[in-house]
């Protein structure tokens, strides 16, 4: 079976995100995604530490530390992007004006919670950032992850073990194996990895999938 | 004649007393009134309870003041990162109290307090272990949680560019936090790169309104090295 690597993965998320959409990349691997957004695509980038119309990352010895994304590394800012303050930055997270984020996860639940910001481990020193604005604030929140745990473990699950980043705000989950929608109805596969079986799907997934009409 | 001016960082802290809260501006580094937490330091205040989003990086400016025990309390979002390791230690030994805030909700407690609100209530956190405890309330079909303004004594903020009545304007991404902290402190102390005379900044893009800023003392050639 064709298993997508990071950077497929990245690639795919990006064909759905289209001209016009403002978006927020979560650090780590949605960042990536960034690269694969189609060239001549209008596409608004946001930070949540204060910027729209984030640019790549600077050529060396160009990088300036006031200039910086969410992950505190060095960016740039295309023509037409601008500033802000925190209050107005969480104001287009919280208040609905970012069409789409893509975060990373731990697990995503069958109704679509999403649990991203703390293994619950009591030695753990918690973290949680701008997770739980995106989450609850982008139109639409997507999701993409490893189907399953470095040790096979599945990921997507009946009800979240972790603690809860958002209670049910994911909309579509992208795995290196399936893309899969979060439904009324319940999961609903959109998509699935070259070679890859619907039964050997749902052995790695801790929860019931439908297969969409198509 | 008003003159917010003053014309050292010693000058500008020395009354910020021992159990005093103190918000700090800036994202990790940038946007840090560094030059200000040096005097602080330096000034010897302690039982702080600091306001900043995360918890320090690397030996310098917020993390110095951790290290130099000065603080009982922070609250911010983030303090785990690849170089807090002056907090994460103070953390494991039970040597600071943490209050973990979603960052949206930091920065909307802290415009709460700066605009006069009792309160607010925000859909962030809703369901999850950061709002346990918390009132809860159903508006219009969504769920939200009550959450408390942040007030400060003392705003320490860093700006690019300000006269004497106290108006700022900001440099990029350092601009994150001083806008709204300016707001909830009783007394805001900004450290900008140049102070410029009155008329010099186009009343269109002055950022912070001089009301808000009660202090502004130059920073050196330093604040650029450090950042």
């Amino acid at each position: 079976m064709n298993r997508l690597n990071r950077d497929q993965l990245a690639a795919r998320v990006a064909k759905d995100i289209p001209e016009g959409a403002y978006v927020n990349l979560g650090i780590g691997a949605p960042t990536m995604v960034a690269n694969h957004l189609p060239k001549g695509r209008e596409i608004f980038l946001h930070s949540e530490n204060g910027l729209l119309g984030m640019g790549p990352a600077p050529a060396k010895g160009e990088e300036d530390p006031d200039l910086i994304n969410a992950g505190k590394q060095p960016v740039t800012l295309l023509t037409g992007g601008c500033y802000f303050h925190h209050g107005d930055s969480f104001a287009m997270m919280r208040g609905g004006h970012l069409d789409i984020c893509v975060l990373g996860a731990f697990q995503v639940s069958a109704r679509g919670d999403l649990a991203n910001w703390h293994t619950g481990a009591p030695d753990a020193i918690p973290a949680v950032g701008g997770a739980m604005d995106l989450a609850i604030g982008a139109k639409r929140v997507f999701v993409m992850m490893d189907h399953v745990t470095k040790s096979g473990e599945p990921k997507i699950v009946a009800h979240c073990t972790y603690p809860l980043t958002a209670v049910q705000c994911v909309d579509r989950i992208y795995t290196d194996l399936a893309v899969i929608d979060v439904t009324t109805h319940g999961l609903t596969v959109v998509e699935m990895a070259e070679g890859l079986s619907f039964e050997e799907l749902l052995r790695m997934t801790g929860a019931p999938l439908a297969r969409a009409l198509s | 004649m008003i003159d917010k001016v003053v014309e050292s960082m010693s000058a500008a802290v020395a009354d910020i007393r021992d159990g005093a809260t103190v918000m700090i501006g800036g994202f990790g580094t940038a946007g840090m009134p560094s030059e200000l937490i040096d005097a602080l330091i330096a000034q010897g205040a302690k039982n702080l309870t600091i306001v900043n989003n995360n918890a320090g990086n690397g030996d310098t400016g917020l993390a110095a003041l951790l290290k130099a025990r000065r603080v009982k309390k922070i609250i911010c979002s983030f303090p785990r990162q690849a170089d807090s390791w002056v907090f994460d230690g103070l953390y494991k030994e039970g040597q600071i109290e943490l209050e973990l805030v979603p960052q949206g909700n930091l920065a909307c407690r802290i415009e709460a307090s700066g605009a006069g609100l009792g309160a607010i209530f925000t859909p962030t956190g809703y369901g999850t272990l950061l709002a346990q405890g918390k009132e809860t309330r159903a508006i219009d079909g969504k769920n939200y949680v009550l959450e408390m303004p942040i007030r400060a004594d003392f705003a320490l903020i860093s700006a690019d560019r300000g006269d004497r009545w106290g108006n700022l304007v900001y440099r990029m991404t350092a601009r994150n936090f001083g806008p709204i902290m300016a707001r909830a402190a009783a007394c805001t102390i900004a450290q900008v790169r140049e102070v410029v005379p009155l008329g010099a900044l186009d009343p269109e893009i002055v950022v912070t309104p001089g009301i808000f800023v009660q202090r502004i003392v130059r920073a050196g050639a330093a604040r650029r090295a450090a950042a």
